[in-house]
């Protein structure tokens, strides 16, 4: 008799919660306050992500083409040509680096496109056998675009010393190879990245609404903070100017070889960074739903400061800071090394702004072991 | 009023909840490490970590290497051996000191519920819970019906303990204006069926839940004592607990949870839940013919025991009356200090996240580096320090000891810290001049965490 009782109330608790949540959806429509996270994941992938991928691809074919150019002929105009295109498919890069999920987080595909500084040694032993590995984690530091930086422009102290070790010197077929597969090996691995977007991840990362460690939203944010702090805000300021360390590193700037694009390529990266968290859609002006979208929905609902435009103005605020710098970082840590620092503070506030209050606010776990709570 | 006491201690009671309880309690604690064990958890949350932090008093507890497999395997079996009522003294005593070492090991992975759990493992050693429905009895030949009430009282109370003062903690204008963290929490849950884009993501539901989550922790002892509102009570228990199951991480603890609340109802239920335990051992072909037991009327205390144990869970009630009020000891905003927050049934209360990174300074020459924390924490390690000052303290002299130790002179370790609490802006939360190896651990307030910028009013 109790228990038929016990089960009555259950049923009835059950029924009215139940009740409560389904008159809700009874209109058929969405509550107009509840934000549509499937179309911020759509938005990323099919106007930012795939886009950017799209057009690293196109990049690194020209520079593949212009390598050829090169190696078919290796002379001043040829050298210049494939330089430049270098740094456009470089500037490029900026924009993806960040996406380190799906098939970029499976193979690795970042660190072995942008780990610098490269092992000058690593190099050049693998030029001088002949024999080598690219995809091997020993040849991390011999790959991607710091590779070709120092292909391009570190073999010599001048464009003539540079030439010969393609044309005159010993071993100089050795070197044209190397140049080739290093820039074969990116297209390759670019082109891997973006087949698997499109044929296949690209529908499982939309789908994936969880708000677990492996759900998209949580990922994704893991990944663009994870790179600001690291990829942008570490290994481009912080390390070469000496936060981490008892002197500073002015060798280990991106592009230290070619000298004068450091600042260049940082700029993009914060750009980059700072249109994905708006929503910018990639080589177009449209926006879409990002974090700044769902900031101020979760705004409506908390209260609070206006979040994303404090994150925008700090944004703001470092990049100001960086274009006061020298094109060249190495430079300008050897000449004036408080101007590096003072950028990476301002940078360094965004860091707390993006991993304190926005993670609190969107409820993004950051760890991934997922141990109980109370 | 001392008659009364003393009749109180005098009177019988059926032992059916005492040993239904004890067998629920070990299943589950078997159950429990074995989760944990296959979760992958002793590796990531004990072995794999080069540091730990640990208790004040209790620094000298370490993770003992591939020793600590033992100590889970001695938890499990200890487990089962409460379960079964097997030499049941020294199963539970096992329990608690194996349990207890665990959680001490390393504070990152401090639970309210695992504290409940050592608290109760505690508790249950002095109670005589294998009196009856056990392989001691089988063993003894013999078995009790009855024990003096007050050991089954002994259990309500610290149930009644945990889930009150689960209650008083949330008259708080955090919880019940702001309707914070719920406010945070549940429109992040958007992915739960039925109500996930829809009732978690409006307003009202949340301060529903919020005042709701509040009534319930501070009526449901009474609710579940008087036998009138028990069965609903029992109902609230079962509904309350799968639902927090549904929306948070929190393991076992709400099967553990409602399991126990069964303690409360009369012996008949517990007869037929012994009956239903025996009919299934009986299936799984347990026919070996027991010779019958000498049923003893009532279980009675040596004397001499019963003179220690007495005042020792009287001493032990009040201190668990009074350990959650020590936070009015400190100044300063307890959510924002947390001193005195732990060991005080203060559950789901706040959301807080911090970003604390270390400077070490050689003295002399004013030469400083930035700590990258990953080099020496976990993630969750890292999680957890960023906004715990005694983390951060015994984190800044671990970072202290170990760059002396690599030859570095004259060090100053500073910590640059940010802490958002509740959905509030982020805000310094130490101060950035302050050489932390020249602090010291203590239980005195930290004069170095700069006071909270607002204000929480209530208990």
């Amino acid at each position: 008799m109790n228990f038929i009782k016990g089960i009555t109330i259950i049923t009835v608790f059950m029924a009215l919660v139940g009740c409560s949540s389904s008159s809700d959806g009874d209109g058929g429509t969405q509550p107009a306050d509840n934000f549509d996270r499937q179309a911020m994941l759509e938005h990323w992938a099919d106007n930012i992500i795939i886009p950017a991928f799209e057009d690293l691809q196109l990049e690194l074919t020209a520079l593949s083409a212009a390598k050829d150019d090169f190696v078919a002929e290796p002379g001043e105009a040829t050298l210049f040509a494939l330089r430049e295109q270098w740094l456009e498919a470089y500037k490029t890069w900026q924009y993806v680096e960040m996406f380190n999920i799906g098939q970029a987080e499976t193979m690795f595909y970042a660190f072995q496109m942008n780990i610098y500084p490269v092992t000058v040694a690593d190099i050049e032993s693998n030029i001088a056998t002949g024999t080598y590995d690219l995809r091997s984690v020993n040849n991390n530091d011999a790959v991607g675009f710091p590779a070709m930086d120092y292909l391009l422009h570190g073999l010599g102290a001048d464009d003539a010393e540079i030439l010969a070790r393609y044309t005159t010197a010993e071993g100089a077929e050795g070197t044209r190879k190397y140049l080739s597969d290093v820039t074969d090996e990116m297209l390759a691995l670019t082109g891997e990245v973006l087949e698997d977007w499109r044929s296949n991840y690209r529908d499982t990362f939309v789908a994936n609404l969880n708000n677990n460690a492996t759900g998209s939203v949580n990922k994704l944010t893991n990944d663009f903070i994870f790179y600001y702090e690291k990829g942008l805000r570490a290994n481009k300021f912080g390390i070469p100017a000496g936060n981490f360390s008892a002197t500073p590193f002015p060798e280990k700037v991106e592009a230290y070889y070619s000298t004068e694009v450091s600042k260049t390529l940082a700029l993009n990266a914060l750009n980059a960074v700072q249109d994905f968290f708006n929503g910018k859609s990639y080589g177009t002006s449209g926006t879409g739903s990002s974090f700044t979208a769902y900031l101020d929905y979760l705004r409506e609902l908390q209260g609070g400061d206006d979040l994303s435009a404090a994150i925008n103005q700090q944004l703001n605020t470092a990049r100001e800071q960086i274009q006061t710098l020298d094109d060249n970082f190495s430079r300008q840590i050897e000449t004036d090394n408080t101007m590096m620092t003072k950028a990476y503070d301002e940078l360094q506030k965004a860091v707390v702004l993006l991993k304190v209050d926005m993670v609190q606010k969107l409820n993004i776990t950051i760890d991934y072991v997922d141990a109980d709570g109370d | 009023m001392g008659i009364d006491l003393n009749t109180y201690f005098r009177k019988q009671t059926d032992v059916a909840p005492l040993v239904v309880f004890r067998m629920f309690f070990g299943v589950m604690m078997f159950l429990s490490v074995l989760r944990f064990w296959a979760n992958g958890w002793i590796e990531k949350l004990y072995l794999e970590p080069e540091f730990h932090f640990t208790y004040y008093g209790f620094e000298w507890v370490r993770v003992p290497g591939a020793y600590t497999y033992l100590i889970f395997l001695l938890c499990a079996l200890s487990a089962l051996g409460i379960a079964l009522g097997y030499r049941y003294k020294w199963s539970v005593l096992l329990f608690f000191l194996s349990f207890t070492y665990i959680e001490l090991m390393d504070k990152t992975t401090y639970l309210n519920h695992y504290y409940f759990i050592s608290l109760l493992s505690f508790l249950l050693f002095f109670l005589p819970a294998a009196a009856r429905f056990s392989l001691d009895a089988q063993r003894q030949g013999k078995l009790y019906l009855k024990v003096p009430a007050w050991n089954i009282d002994a259990v309500k109370l610290m149930l009644g303990i945990v889930y009150f003062y689960a209650g008083l903690a949330k008259i708080n204008s955090d919880w019940l204006f702001r309707a914070m963290p719920l406010k945070i929490w549940l429109p992040s849950k958007f992915d739960l069926p039925l109500i996930g884009d829809s009732l978690l993501q409006q307003e009202w539901f949340n301060f529903a839940m919020s005042w709701a989550g509040m009534i319930y922790d501070l009526a449901i002892p009474f609710l579940l004592l008087y036998k009138r509102t028990r069965l609903f009570a029992f109902a609230l228990v079962v509904f309350f607990h799968v639902f927090t199951r549904v929306l948070f991480p929190i393991g076992m603890f709400p099967y553990i949870m409602i399991v126990s609340a069964l303690i409360f109802f009369d012996a008949g239920v517990h007869h037929r839940i012994m009956e239903i335990v025996k009919r299934i051992g009986t299936a799984l072909g347990r026919k070996r013919p027991t010779p019958p037991l000498q049923v003893i009327p009532e279980y009675r205390l040596p004397i001499l025991q019963e003179k220690l144990i007495k005042p020792l869970l009287m001493v032990f009630f009040v201190i668990q009356l009074l350990l959650p009020f020590r936070y009015l000891l400190y100044p300063g905003e307890l959510f924002w200090t947390e001193e005195g927050f732990r060991f005080s049934w203060r559950v789901m209360l706040m959301d807080k996240v911090g970003y604390t990174t270390f400077t070490i300074v050689d003295g002399k020459t004013g030469k400083s580096f930035e700590v990258d924390n990953t080099d020496f924490l976990t993630s969750f390690q890292e999680k957890q320090m960023s906004f715990q000052p005694d983390f951060i303290l015994e984190y800044a002299h671990y970072l202290g000891d170990h760059f002396k130790a690599q030859g570095h002179q004259n060090v100053e370790v500073y910590a640059r810290s940010y802490v958002a609490l509740n959905g509030r802006k982020s805000t310094p939360f130490v101060e950035e001049d302050r050489d932390l190896y020249k602090e010291k651990e203590s239980f005195k307030h930290k004069d170095w965490i700069i006071p909270f910028k607002d204000e929480i009013k209530g208990l």
